[in-house]
């Protein structure tokens, strides 16, 4: 067994709107490791995306701990949270968040700038099939383009994990294929621990692992004993 | 290049009408700042460094004639440090080729040569020989305006005998920086010069051989100049001493003084205006940038980026926008400042002018356009800072909206959707509506202010000339001389009407306060020369009575009633103790007033006048003009007539160029608030509109709700804008107020329209160029794009 690059105990969160309390996680206990590919599944609102955020010091828990690796990531402040990402987390949204004013190549570049030790914009990029596309602004790239920028944009600083809510959700099958193949490259070759958020049952089959949620707690946990490759997905 | 400097290039390069229109705001404030600031330095600096170099005295005097055995006693006066006595006369001049004569006022050169205080500064030639008779040096600008070269001779009526004079030298005086003739209302250096004679020469002319009438001195620092002026008054009284003054009534350095304030209440009124409207544009723009790119900034965050980073990078992008206002104000701040140099070139005469410091005042106006734009950046930069990240990867949520009074009364009112959208959205956003408004209102109120002294301007022409100083000219005196002079006047060619006035120098006292100033006297039935008041009002002194410019009764703090000390300067020197009957606003000098036949009485002398004022048939002026340089007893005459016309087309000329600044700087304000609101408004709502283009409603029911929000808040803006107009435009008078002049607090009606109209044109062009947006907006790809 792997060491666990991430650990939870007893993970809660609750929103507080001021009229209402809404608990998006109810006390996870989970552990995901070195080298792993994750898909976690579930519907809207069942704690995925909370679980995704608190992992990558985007959002804080309310109660019980997080670990990165030996590290408690609970209580941490913003600065060492903002450290911890920059240092540590790659992230790839749904909607892709490319700055719009800037290439290809830039949009990488803004993570290589403030990383330490980041492999090349064309190198990441490279790697996700757009080392021809580099000079191009968003707004030139069609959706799968500008998600693998994004998967590039994640994977340049060599990140220890790469966390990625709903990549495909807003692509087609085939375009969606050409990202999910990207990840599955990058968890490959760059040995990075990959959760993947999804909606898209057909998916799991590419995981090594899927943790299945329901109103902010794990349902199941299940292992693939023979994944398959992305390109046998269909949806 | 980073990244992140790339992103904030192109943003800028992308945003750039609307931060030109941000940039342009803050320009003004910047060249306001240079100008007003600029000058103002400049203007101190000159003054002091050519009152210092030149030696110009602290305390002036004069006296009827006073011998020069004298002279050591006044040097011990405690204070003094050094003192100089001279002879000084007023005479009239015959200019070769010209029937109009000219006055001069003759002042005397130590036989030394140069005098030791108020040094004249050799523009050209040589300082007359001290031993010559007929040699002169004159002003430097009496010599350019009269066409004189070196070695020119013109002739001049001294003290009865017509003398040549040749001209030696052209000079400056620090006693003559604004150099304005006896009863004229502005500097006209065509009809009068300074006169620099030898004094053995100017001695022998005035009759003052071992004597003089004009002391000046400098004290020591730290001297009490009271107490100084007083010993110098007791010592000249026997010898009809008129009161001796420091550089606070020196006539030259009054104006000086008080051009300088006026430039300082520039600096503190106009500057904050545009610095306080751009710091709200950069909030307002700046704000919805951060709101459009919420999702950009969950993502540096994500990406690692700390909170200071993500704040530096939308100050830098206020930062940018400043600098770019900063470039433009130093340009138009340099361009204003050389032509308001040019402008004061023409009024006042400093040999030099002093730019010292130019570079720390374009420093500061940098500074301040920076302070002004991080001050307007700071709140909404840290805010998207603080953003947390995992929030701001969520789409906002849609701003909440509750029903509240106004939407009652919207209801009651039966609106249609359309204008319910646009006083919701104002309702929703108070602060920013109030914000815009704000904006509009100060543009308003700079126009209204500006067209202020157009109509204050009308007001002190309509009641100095078509109502107080009806007179043609000013016959003046060269001592006061007995009623049946004004016979004489009248028997000139070409005078149609004559009237006489005596004016005698006093000290009013009352209390612990007093204050020096002129007495006149004339007949109550005077119909050339009369005393008005403010309102218009036609005034005449009772018998026995004392009226009083208001601003002198509160000097000496006196009203109506109180019993009030006149000390009279000439002659026995009387004391007398007068009722004062009543006050008046005056917008020109300051004066008391008393009735002809009670200051003859109480002074128990037969009538006496001082001057004459005459009405002329302008077919025979060439004749008058003639006949009256060559009579002994006339010292100068000040042609009204020529004074009204110089006088409005100087006022008319600098007020049209203010006018044109000023306009300028509003429709600048309009634009920057108008066309950034309604491209927020646009930017905000186009999801909105593209859904109500979808829905059916057409161009122009669409473009009602952009437009129509803009214009509401221009209209809410405007009284807003006449109230703040109203406190410039008082602020400006309460700067301006001295004891030369009181700018009269009036605006007219039509300056308020005409402001409004403006503005609100301009906010309705700017709007509108916004509006042709809607034209092209993709509705497909607006309500695909997700926000």
């Amino acid at each position: 067994m792997p060491d666990a690059v991430f650990r939870t105990e007893g993970l809660t969160k609750v929103y507080d709107t001021g009229t209402v309390k809404v608990q998006a996680l109810g006390g996870v206990d989970l552990a995901l490791y070195e080298g792993e590919f994750a898909v976690l599944l579930g519907p809207s609102g069942s704690g995925k995306s909370t679980l995704l955020n608190i992992l990558g010091g985007l959002d804080t828990a309310t109660g019980g701990h997080v670990w990165f690796r030996d590290r408690d990531l609970t209580g941490l402040k913003d600065r060492a949270l903002t450290a911890y990402r920059r240092d540590h987390v790659g992230f790839v949204f749904q909607f892709y968040n490319l700055v719009a004013s800037l290439t290809a190549r830039e949009n990488v570049q803004l993570v290589t700038d403030v990383s330490r030790n980041p492999m090349a914009p064309s190198e990441a990029l490279d790697m996700v099939g757009l080392g021809a596309r580099l000079d191009h602004f968003p707004a030139e790239l069609s959706g799968g383009e500008q998600q693998r920028v994004a998967i590039a944009r994640a994977i340049a600083k060599r990140p220890d994990v790469l966390l990625c809510d709903e990549p495909t959700g807003a692509l087609d099958s085939k375009t969606g294929v050409q990202v999910l193949q990207a990840l599955k490259r990058v968890n490959d070759e760059l040995g990075t621990a990959t959760v993947v958020i999804t909606h898209n049952v057909a998916i799991r089959k590419m995981a090594h692992r899927v943790i299945r949620f329901q109103d902010g707690n794990i349902l199941s946990t299940e292992e693939n004993a023979a994944r398959i490759d992305p390109a046998e997905i269909e949806w | 290049m980073h990244a992140l400097d790339r992103k904030l290039l192109r943003d800028f390069v992308r945003l750039w009408a609307q931060a030109l229109a941000i940039a342009l705001v803050l320009g003004c404030g910047v060249a306001a700042l240079i100008t007003s600031f600029g000058m103002y330095q400049t203007l101190g600096d000159s003054r002091a460094a050519y009152y210092d170099r030149n030696r110009l005295a602290d305390i002036w005097a004069s006296a009827r004639r006073a011998p020069r055995t004298l002279l050591p006693e006044l040097a011990a006066i405690p204070g003094i440090r050094t003192l100089e006595a001279r002879t000084e006369g007023l005479v009239t001049l015959d200019i070769p080729g010209r029937d109009q004569g000219a006055a001069g006022q003759v002042i005397s050169l130590p036989a030394s040569g140069a005098p030791i205080l108020n040094v004249p500064l050799l523009q050209s030639g040589r300082l007359p020989d001290p031993a010559a008779r007929d040699e002169v040096a004159v002003n430097a600008p009496f010599a350019r305006a009269n066409g004189f070269a070196l070695g020119d001779r013109f002739s001049a009526n001294i003290n009865g005998t017509r003398r040549e004079l040749t001209i030696t030298g052209t000079v400056l005086s620090p006693e003559f920086v604004y150099t304005i003739g006896p009863g004229a209302m502005m500097p006209d250096n065509k009809t009068f010069g300074i006169l620099f004679m030898p004094d053995r020469a100017a001695a022998a002319a005035f009759d003052m051989t071992g004597a003089f009438n004009s002391l000046t001195a400098a004290l020591y620092p730290g001297a009490n100049k009271a107490e100084v002026i007083e010993a110098v008054d007791r010592l000249l009284a026997p010898y009809g001493g008129t009161g001796a003054y420091g550089r606070d009534r020196q006539i030259s350095d009054s104006f000086v003084s008080s051009e300088i304030d006026q430039l300082w209440s520039m600096t503190i009124i106009l500057p904050p205006i545009f610095f306080g409207v751009a710091a709200f544009l950069v909030n307002m723009v700046l704000g919805r940038i951060v709101a459009l790119e919420r999702p950009e900034i969950g993502l540096l965050k994500a990406l690692g980026y700390s909170n200071r980073t993500i704040a530096a990078h939308y100050l830098m992008l206020a930062g940018l926008t400043a600098l770019v206002g900063i470039l433009l104000g130093w340009g138009a701040g340099a361009w204003l400042a050389s032509g308001l140099a040019k402008l004061y070139a023409r009024f006042y005469d400093f040999p030099y002018l002093i730019f010292r410091g130019s570079w720390t005042v374009y420093a500061v106006g940098g500074l301040l356009g920076l302070a002004a734009a991080a001050f307007g950046a700071l709140r909404v930069a840290l805010a998207a800072a603080r953003l947390p990240p995992a929030l701001a990867m969520q789409p906002p949520a849609p701003p909440r909206f509750r029903r509240g009074l106004t939407d009652r009364l919207m209801a009651w009112l039966r609106l249609s959707q359309p204008a319910m959208m646009i006083f919701r959205s104002i309702t929703r956003w108070p602060f920013r509506a109030a914000t815009s408004a704000f904006g509009i209102a100060m543009a308003v109120a700079v126009l209204a202010a500006a067209s202020f002294f157009n109509d204050a301007m009308d007001k002190m022409m309509e009641v100095t000339f078509a109502l107080a100083n009806r007179q043609d000219a000013m016959v003046i005196f060269t001592s006061t001389l007995p009623e049946r002079a004004v016979d004489e006047v009248a028997r000139l060619p070409g005078v149609i009407a004559v009237e006489g006035q005596l004016v005698e120098p006093v000290l009013l006292r009352r209390g612990q306060y007093e204050k020096h100033t002129s007495l006149e006297a004339r007949r109550p039935d005077t119909d050339l020369s009369r005393i008005v008041g403010g309102s218009g009002r036609v005034v005449s002194v009772p018998p026995g009575g004392l009226v009083l410019s208001a601003r002198v009764a509160a000097q000496i703090h006196a009203s109506a009633g109180d019993p009030v000390e006149v000390e009279f300067l000439s002659g026995r020197r009387e004391v007398l103790t007068l009722p004062l009957t009543g006050t008046i606003e005056q917008y020109i000098g300051i004066a008391a007033y008393i009735d002809y036949d009670t200051l003859n009485a109480l002074r128990r002398q037969a009538p006496r006048v001082s001057l004459a004022n005459v009405t002329l048939d302008p077919a025979t002026r060439r004749d008058f003009d003639r006949a009256v340089k060559d009579i002994p007893a006339i010292a100068g005459t000040s042609m009204f007539s020529d004074a009204r016309r110089a006088f409005q087309e100087t006022i008319r000329q600098n007020i049209s160029v203010t006018a044109t600044v000023y306009l300028v700087l509003a429709v600048l304000i309009t634009v920057g608030v108008t066309y950034n609101g309604s491209r927020i408004q646009l930017s905000e709502r186009a999801r909105e509109l593209a859904s109500l283009r979808i829905l059916g409603f057409s161009r122009g029911e669409v473009s009602f709700i952009l437009v129509g929000e803009a214009m509401v808040l221009a209209l809410i803006a405007q009284p807003f804008g006449w109230l703040a107009g109203l406190g410039i435009a008082w602020a400006f008078t309460q700067g301006l107020d001295s004891d030369l002049y009181q700018v009269p607090f009036v605006i007219v009606p039509a300056t308020f329209a005409r402001a409004s109209l403006i503005v609100l044109l301009t906010a309705l062009a700017s709007a509108l160029v916004v509006r042709r947006r809607i034209d092209r907006l993709d509705l497909v790809a607006v309500m695909k794009t997700r926000e």
